[in-house]
């Protein structure tokens, strides 16, 4: 049976809406930290345009912090784009875990999804296909209402700093190392990923003092994760034996 | 740096973030990557995280600094318990700022 076309017009409404509901929680979430960032690009000297442009394009919150610090301190392009790199890797993750859901569609569909896939964004998306079958109109809704969200808050974040005249007040600064902090916590699922943290933390705060530069962060990263892998395979293999 | 030197950093960072984003979900469709690689790339987003943390938190002007007056130190515990207990990434980030606000306001910091 074939729905009349009115009744498949009003039913995609519904879905357009349903994706902007799921979106809420995130909007809450991206006004403030987009508005964050879009203050600390003001005063790191970033035009408007760019600021907007990196929000649009990039749409990746800790990386455009990071590179917001980056160029405040004039660090070369190429350690940005690299340091983006590592920061964004994660997305890998993400999008391997949510391609069983996408079989179906099209390849320029599945594009336009992976553009906007954030942790967030992850996050919702993950819930919605564990639930039931939701519609491409709303799952691709409910990643434009998020980075809408997102470039919308920088937007207002460099309009506001025109009046801010010193972030540390507000502890704007902090933005960063608490997201860091929360990020770390709700990825951590087991015991050896809090010994990786550890461990990989403390070994990029010893590069960082032995004089790499900005490359402690890629170099502590790639060590770190090999030692939980190699840890893994330690502890897979202890248990073999005992049994 | 140039606003012309920054917005081709932007296209650079553009593309090294949608290249990780699309790929897998690209090509994957049903299939799955080796173990090996899954296992390593479960432990890259903690990695790199505690790898900006640390000295984000930990080293001021060059040196680790565990004193009472590094405020960012102190104040990632709070951010922590919130974090753990909450699973809100803003919940987290408001107290970690708010509790970095006010200590600069009481103390002058």
């Amino acid at each position: 049976m074939n729905p009349s076309p009115s009744a498949k017009a009003s039913s995609t409404k519904m879905e357009w809406l349903a994706g902007v509901v799921q979106a809420g929680p995130i909007v809450l979430g991206y006004i403030p930290i987009g508005l964050a960032f879009g203050v600390l690009a003001q005063k790191a000297g970033i035009s408007v345009l760019n600021t907007l442009l990196m929000s649009l394009l990039v749409y990746a919150g800790s990386s455009q912090l990071i590179a917001v610090g980056l160029f405040a301190s004039r660090s070369p392009a190429l350690s940005v784009v690299l340091t983006t790199f590592v920061v964004n890797l994660r997305h890998v993750l993400l999008s391997a875990a949510l391609s069983p859901f996408l079989e179906r569609w099209r390849k320029r569909e599945i594009a336009a999804f992976a553009y906007q896939l954030t942790d967030e964004t992850f996050a919702v998306h993950a819930a919605r296909f564990a639930s039931g079958t939701p519609s491409k109109a709303e799952i691709l809704t409910t990643n434009v209402t998020a980075q809408t969200a997102w470039v919308f808050g920088s937007w207002l974040g460099v309009v506001v700093g025109q009046s801010i005249s010193d972030v540390k007040p507000l502890a704007l600064d902090y933005v960063l190392p608490a997201m860091f902090i929360a990020l770390m916590v709700l990825q951590t699922q087991d015991c050896v990923q809090v010994g990786v943290a550890l461990a990989t933390g403390a070994l990029s705060v010893g590069l960082l003092l032995m004089g790499v530069g900005q490359w402690n962060v890629i170099a502590a990263t790639l060590i770190g994760a090999t030692i939980g892998v190699m840890f893994e395979a330690f502890e897979i293999w202890i248990k073999k034996r005992s049994c | 740096m140039d606003q012309k030197t920054i917005l081709l950093t932007i296209l650079g960072m553009a593309l090294v973030t949608y290249i990780p984003r699309l790929l897998p979900v690209w090509v994957l469709a049903s299939k799955s990557l080796p173990q090996p690689v899954v296992a390593w790339l479960r432990y890259v987003p903690v990695a790199v995280l505690a790898a900006m943390l640390f000295p984000a938190i930990v080293v001021q002007d060059d040196q680790v600094d565990l004193g009472l007056s590094n405020l960012f130190l102190w104040a990632a515990f709070p951010t922590l318990l919130v974090a753990w207990k909450t699973r809100s990434l803003l919940g987290s980030v408001i107290v970690g700022a708010v509790v970095v606000a006010v200590a600069r306001y009481m103390f002058g910091l």
